[in-house]
């Protein structure tokens, strides 16, 4: 069984890649600062903290690619969540007298509630009236950035709730609360990719269209289904990070767009859908989240995080594709 | 002579003026094999496709051991037993032989207890049994379909479909992008599912598939039925003629 081996080994590869990544950060903070980077318990709770909110993003992101379509929107839904997740946090207490935890609860719902209306919009899009995902989600990414805008009236939206702090930035046992939320959405995530017909008909849909229409999948409410996932995943992120942050920031998800995709591709799906897994975006988020924190570590200039992740999602396409040759993804006759 | 399987009697098929086919009747019985030969344009597609459910017919009736049906769909063509095969196979190539049988129809289990997962088991227990059943013996059953040949890959579509108990299936030109060896393989298929009692109807070009398995040729030209042969009491040149018309 050489290609099973082969190939399962292909999908470790972004795990593999962490590995390597964290033993060069601990060789090097070894030599430079006779220090150790894994060993201390602050820089692992960081990068766990660090890694969250791309992480959720990419999660919801990665339904989205494997059913061969893409949610550039999901940052500013992120933002406008995170806006009025901060502003009814506020307004439950000052207007209607909610104590804090019920304020925070009521304020983080309403950030995981608000972004059903961009999901929802964009599956109609793209499932009713057939809009490219591309021009689609790149429509209510201007329109959730305008709104999140307007309604944070162009500042940030600072929350005083102790409630919104712990969450943000509390721990249990030494592990964030924020990674602990992480962690249940990953294996919520894991098991509705891997074992539940949604999941495996969002792999039917990625692959051929045709194939799940024949086999009398509602494909429509199935792409429904999936970018309303991605934008409740993106609620979540920023909901946490108005917790985080005690503020509501309308740009909080914009630089992780692109982060939420990379961590899909450099976890193993391909963009031309039909393949990824839930561990593989994990690993990739994961990855990302190393290198930025650990090029900080070890006081290399912030700018080139920037390259670093982009040469590491090239290098993550170009073994996807020669692990595609040989392992005779067969372009069949 | 027991009833057919399926009668067509009579059926018309209008695209606004266009008469994509006038009158055309055929019937198939169990065990039987039927091929479908026509020049292109000629109203094969259009009468697998009433048959199938895709298009409703105009005039003519369609009747299932002796039944009359009229399906608003092609599930509703399907829940009747009729099972259609395209030339593309519309598989999920990411998928394993047991996803593709089952898919949209996913069995579930309970994992611990309480928690339902997709039987997997279950689905790569029914591939084996399926591919077993049309003379194709896999192993390799996670491995997606797209690691098998072509002509494996027709019997993963032909096994979706006897799988959930298809009485008749309908094949598009199931050699056409095959090689050799594989076109064989695919024949040898369309006989073991004959044996099987199933009826087949198949639309091909090549006169050498029809006249290697079929037990009835029905010839349609510009919507209409030209003819009716056996396949000993006929010759290709006498099919092409037919075809082509003069």
């Amino acid at each position: 069984m050489g290609p099973g081996v082969l190939s399962r080994i292909a999908d470790l590869r972004a795990w593999i890649f962490l590995v390597l990544l964290l033993i060069f950060f601990e060789t090097w903070a070894n030599v430079a600062y006779g220090v150790t980077f894994i060993g201390n318990t602050y820089n692992l709770q960081s990068i766990g903290i660090f890694a969250t909110a791309p992480l959720l993003l990419a999660l919801g992101q990665t339904f989205v690619i494997i059913s061969a379509g893409i949610d550039l929107s999901v940052g500013f839904t992120m933002g406008l969540a995170a806006v009025v997740s901060a502003h009814v946090a506020n307004l439950g207490m000052s207007h209607f007298g909610l104590n804090p935890l019920l304020a925070m609860l009521l304020g983080l719902l309403s950030g995981i509630a608000v972004a059903f209306i961009p999901g929802l919009v964009n599956g109609w899009l793209i499932a009713r009236l057939r809009v490219p995902p591309f021009i689609g989600t790149l429509g209510m990414y201007g329109i959730a950035r305008g709104a999140a805008f307007l309604i944070a009236g162009g500042m940030t939206v600072p929350v005083s709730n102790e409630w919104f702090a712990y969450i943000g930035n509390g721990r249990i046992y030494g592990v964030p609360i924020l990674v602990i939320i992480a962690v249940v959405v990953i294996f919520l995530m894991h098991y509705l990719l891997s074992q539940t017909k949604f999941g495996q008909h969002t792999y039917a849909l990625g692959a051929s269209r045709v194939a799940a229409v024949r086999s009398g999948i509602n494909v429509g409410g199935l792409t429904m289904r999936i970018y309303l996932l991605a934008a409740v995943c993106a609620g979540l992120a920023g909901a946490l990070y108005s917790a985080r942050f005690t503020a509501g920031a309308a740009q909080a998800g914009e630089p992780l767009l692109l982060s939420s995709i990379a961590a899909v591709v450099i976890g193993g799906a391909s963009l031309f859908g039909g393949s990824g897994t839930i561990a593989g975006t994990v690993a990739g988020a994961l990855v990302i989240a190393v290198i930025e924190y650990g090029l900080v570590f070890i006081n290399v200039e912030p700018f080139w995080q920037f390259i670093a992740v982009g040469v590491v999602i090239i290098i993550s396409v170009l073994v996807d594709q020669s692990q595609r040759k040989l392992l005779g993804g067969r372009q069949d006759d | 002579m027991t009833e057919p399987l399926l009668d067509v009697r009579g059926v018309s098929k209008y695209f606004g003026g266009v008469h994509a086919l006038e009158d055309v009747s055929m019937d198939l019985h169990a065990g039987e094999v039927v091929a479908l030969a026509g020049d292109n344009g000629a109203g094969k597609s259009t009468l697998i496709k009433a048959i199938s459910g895709v298009h409703k017919v105009d005039r003519g009736d369609i009747l299932l051991e002796g039944k009359p049906v009229t399906y608003e769909s092609p599930q509703q063509a399907r829940d009747h037993g009729i099972e259609t095969i395209y030339q593309d196979l519309a598989l999920a190539d990411n998928l394993s032989i047991g996803a593709n049988i089952f898919l949209g129809r996913e069995p579930k289990r309970k994992a611990f207890g309480f928690l339902p997962v997709l039987d997997r088991g279950l689905m790569a227990d029914a591939a084996k049994e399926t591919m077993r059943r049309l003379d194709f013996h896999v192993d390799r059953l996670s491995a997606p379909v797209s690691a098998f040949s072509g002509g494996q890959r027709q019997a993963v579509a032909i096994g979706r479909a006897i799988y959930w108990n298809a009485k008749i299936l309908i094949m598009d030109e199931p050699t056409a992008a095959l090689g050799v060896p594989e076109q064989r393989k695919v024949i040898a298929l369309i006989k073991s599912l004959k044996e099987q009692g199933k009826g087949v109807i198949f639309i091909s070009h090549n006169l050498g598939d029809i006249f290697a398995v079929a037990d009835r040729i029905v010839v349609l030209r510009r919507g209409i039925k030209a003819g009716e042969r056996k396949p000993d009491e006929t010759t290709g040149d006498e099919i092409v003629r037919l075809m082509v018309g003069g």
